[in-house]
């Protein structure tokens, strides 16, 4: 007696999907933190009361606390985008030697033409490298019925499963029958220190079972559903993987494809069987040439894509042009440029830092946004919480020049805390600049220990990032307004000429969060006399139209007078109520 | 109910803010409510940052890619005149181009440029075959307020769109 209770027709997007996928799933705990395109997956997770859904600082804590759920017996599952993995690396490489209690699933999100991401590194290279299985879906209604399939393996071979997704998965939308029910799997609690304690005595013996779990996967890769054959026309067959198989099937819809929904381990015997069904044989795979070096190693003959196709998406249209043999032609029109937010607290906070012409290394958020001209006040940008490190390196090998650290409020709390207290320790002198907007603002607004309040919007112990620095060893803290630029250079100065390490806060909320619009301010054409020192602030509420007249966009304009603190001419003005259109 | 259709190709684009991921919605539940197997795709990253946006909707009996092949569209719906030039090779040569009918949307909506899309996505369900009552459901399903000016401008920019073939 199987009978679905209920059905209902949705059409979720692929991150809604896991989420959706994970509770019918029995999914009891899952933790993440925000990353572009991953962290819808957790938002909806959230809205769940079935189960416990969480933000950690990073994604090494969440990882760690889903798998904590595991050993107690519940299902878990933790997400995070590709760079995020990185950070998750530890945990990964040894827990895939101690197994599973319940299940565990990792759900990677890659970002393919780096949309929102500073690199554009393939996570299944990642399987073979941690000896895990991976379960790739291509759609959304895949990644809903994948992700019960993923719990099921990892506890039948007692392993974490890897789960990747990439941004075309998690950011479309379709639509799809969903099962409406819940699993309902618990285990017991199971002292094992042989499983769980990873000592090189224990780790041994579970390194050789790993091998052995290994191997009964690849028999289950040569078996599982999940890996298919569809024969059509066999004169051209393509393997395919994730969103580029529906690529290749719309650019080619009468060829045969085998498409590994459970890339690794490889199903080498059946990819020889597809090979031996097809005259001539295609791999299509977006980034990582990752099936196309298996066939060759296994020498089975077929045509990959040229080198230049590593770098970015696919589409049905590259489906095309990579089995003709062309190269990537180069990226047509430029999209419009991201810019601060009307009344971004990073605005004036980067004017003042420019002014003050000091090296700026930068961390991982909205404000990365200030390296770009016209406020280019950042210099540095490569992972999350290289900021402060960076800082302490450069301040210690170049002579007299003491340079400026940039990192955000969630940022700091990621990682960027580790790095101050290292700072701390090894004596570094200088300025760190926590920008507190009091949100994870980039990837979309999301709640963190800063801002006392959980993944629910309920309000819950909130860590004091000022107690936080002195605790760390920061000489001084101070605590100010980024809109008072006069004083923030002041501030700026005096701790620049200080033998100490300082930590200065600028605070004040995001504007996508703080909703009010108190006053809108105008620019009286007479005075002005178009310095563009207003311009210079690269707000998009203010504009420079062909006659070279400058105006301020009404609608766009929340009142924050940072045009009126720059303008030298008097010229910028509150606009009055009955003015107003 | 299920179409028997060639998939159509539908793509939405303009600027972060302006509504365009919300009426590529809209359409995305009316073709699924009417019937067919839908896909929508999106690319919004820093959109909230006033960057580019554009979500491509296809419908059909089975859709395969969340992509079309180049300059494929069946339709595309352009919000933002500046925006225009980038994708508007996308539509395909007996396609329809509804940048024709933005100024018209931009006159009829007049200060409340809120409801742009509401009123383009009129425009484009004369195109489409989807049946009103399924455009109305997903349109009372994506906006819980303002219902009734939802309703107002889309049907006027579907009587626009049934009157003018422009």
């Amino acid at each position: 007696m199987n009978k679905p209770l209920t059905q209902q027709k949705v059409l979720l997007s692929g991150n809604e999907a896991v989420a959706w996928g994970a509770r019918a799933a029995g999914v009891c705990f899952a933790s993440a933190y925000p990353g572009t395109p991953s962290t819808e997956i957790l938002e909806t997770m959230g809205a769940f009361p079935e189960l416990e859904a969480q933000w950690a600082v990073n994604e090494k804590v969440a990882y760690e606390a889903a798998f904590g759920a595991c050993i107690a017996g519940r299902r878990a599952l933790t997400a995070c985008k590709h760079v995020g993995l990185n950070v998750a690396m530890d945990p990964l490489m040894t827990t895939a030697y101690s197994g599973v209690n319940a299940g565990f699933v990792a759900v990677v999100a890659d970002d393919p033409g780096m949309h929102s991401s500073q690199n554009e590194q393939d996570t299944r290279r990642v399987a073979p490298y941690a000896k895990v299985p991976l379960l790739e879906p291509s759609s959304p209604s895949e990644a809903y019925a994948f992700i019960g399939e993923a719990f099921k393996i990892s506890e039948q071979f007692d392993v974490p499963v890897l789960f990747r997704v990439t941004t075309r998965i998690s950011h479309t939308k379709e639509s799809f029958d969903a099962v409406l029910k819940r699993e309902n799997l618990k285990k017991s609690v199971q002292k094992d220190p042989k499983k769980y304690v990873m000592i090189p005595g224990h780790a041994r013996p579970r390194h050789v079972d790993l091998e052995r779990r290994l191997m009964a996967l690849q028999d289950l890769s040569e078996k599982t559903p999940l890996n298919r054959i569809e024969l059509n026309d066999r004169k051209v067959g393509f393997i395919v993987s994730g969103v580029a198989a529906l690529y290749a099937k719309e650019a080619f819809p009468n060829a045969s494809f085998l498409t590994l929904g459970m890339p690794f381990p490889f199903p080498v015997k059946l990819m020889k069987t597809f090979a031996g069904k097809v005259e001539k044989l295609y791999v299509i795979e977006e980034l990582e040439p990752f099936i196309e070096e298996k066939l060759k190693q296994e020498g089975i003959r077929a045509v990959g894509k040229k080198p230049s196709w590593r770098c970015g998406e696919l589409s049905p249209q590259a489906v095309k042009a990579i089995v003709k043999g062309k190269e990537r032609e180069a990226a047509a029109a430029k999209a419009r440029r991201p810019l601060l937010c009307p009344g971004c607290p990073h605005r004036p906070a980067f004017r003042t830092l420019k002014k003050a012409g000091v090296y700026v290394t930068g961390d991982i958020g909205c404000y990365t946004l200030g390296a770009l001209e016209p406020l280019a006040a950042l210099h540095t940008q490569i992972c999350m919480g290289a900021s402060i490190p960076f800082f302490e390196g450069m301040g210690k090998m170049q002579d007299g020049e003491k340079a400026v650290a940039v990192i955000g409020d969630s940022t700091f709390i990621h990682t960027g805390i580790n790095g101050l207290i290292s700072a701390a320790y090894n004596g570094a002198k200088g300025v760190i600049v926590i920008m507190d907007n009091a949100i994870t603002a980039m990837t979309g607004g999301q709640q963190n220990p800063g801002t006392g309040v959980t993944l629910q919007g309920k309000e819950t112990r909130r860590v004091s990032i000022e107690k936080l620095c002195g605790a760390a060893g920061a000489d001084q803290v101070d605590v100010l307004n980024p809109y008072e630029m006069d004083g923030f250079q002041a501030l700026l100065k005096t701790r620049l000429a200080e033998d100490k390490l300082s930590v200065i806060i600028v605070r004040a909320p995001c504007k996508m969060v703080d909703r009010s619009r108190s006053a809108v301010f105008e620019i009286d054409a007479q005075k002005c006399k178009k310095c563009r020192q207003c311009l210079m602030l690269d707000c998009p509420a203010i504009l420079e139209g062909v006659d070279g007249m400058i105006t301020i966009n009404e609608a766009l304009c929340v009142g924050c007078g940072l045009c009126k603190q720059v303008c030298k001419f008097d010229a910028i003005s509150l606009k009055k109520k009955q003015d107003r259109s | 109910m299920k179409k028997t259709r060639k998939t159509t190709n539908v793509l939405f684009y303009g600027i972060g803010g302006q509504g365009v991921l919300t009426a590529a919605e809209v359409c995305a539940l009316a073709a699924m409510i009417d019937g067919y197997h839908v896909k929508k795709s999106e690319v919004k990253g820093m959109a909230q940052r006033g960057g580019s946006v554009e979500s491509y909707v296809r419908f059909g009996e089975r859709v395969h890619s969340p992509l079309p092949l180049s300059n494929d569209c069946d339709v595309i719906v352009c919000l933002h005149k500046q925006e225009y030039p980038r994708l508007k090779d996308e539509v395909k040569p007996k396609g329809k181009d509804l940048v024709p009918y933005l100024e018209k949307a931009q006159k009829a909506v007049g200060e409340k440029k809120l409801f742009l899309n509401t009123y383009m996505l009129g425009v484009l369900s004369a195109f489409l075959d989807i049946r009103e009552e399924s455009w109305l459901w997903a349109l009372d399903q994506k906006f819980k307020k303002e219902q009734q000016q939802n309703r107002k401008f889309f049907l006027s920019g579907r009587e626009e769109g049934q009157r003018h073939d422009l």
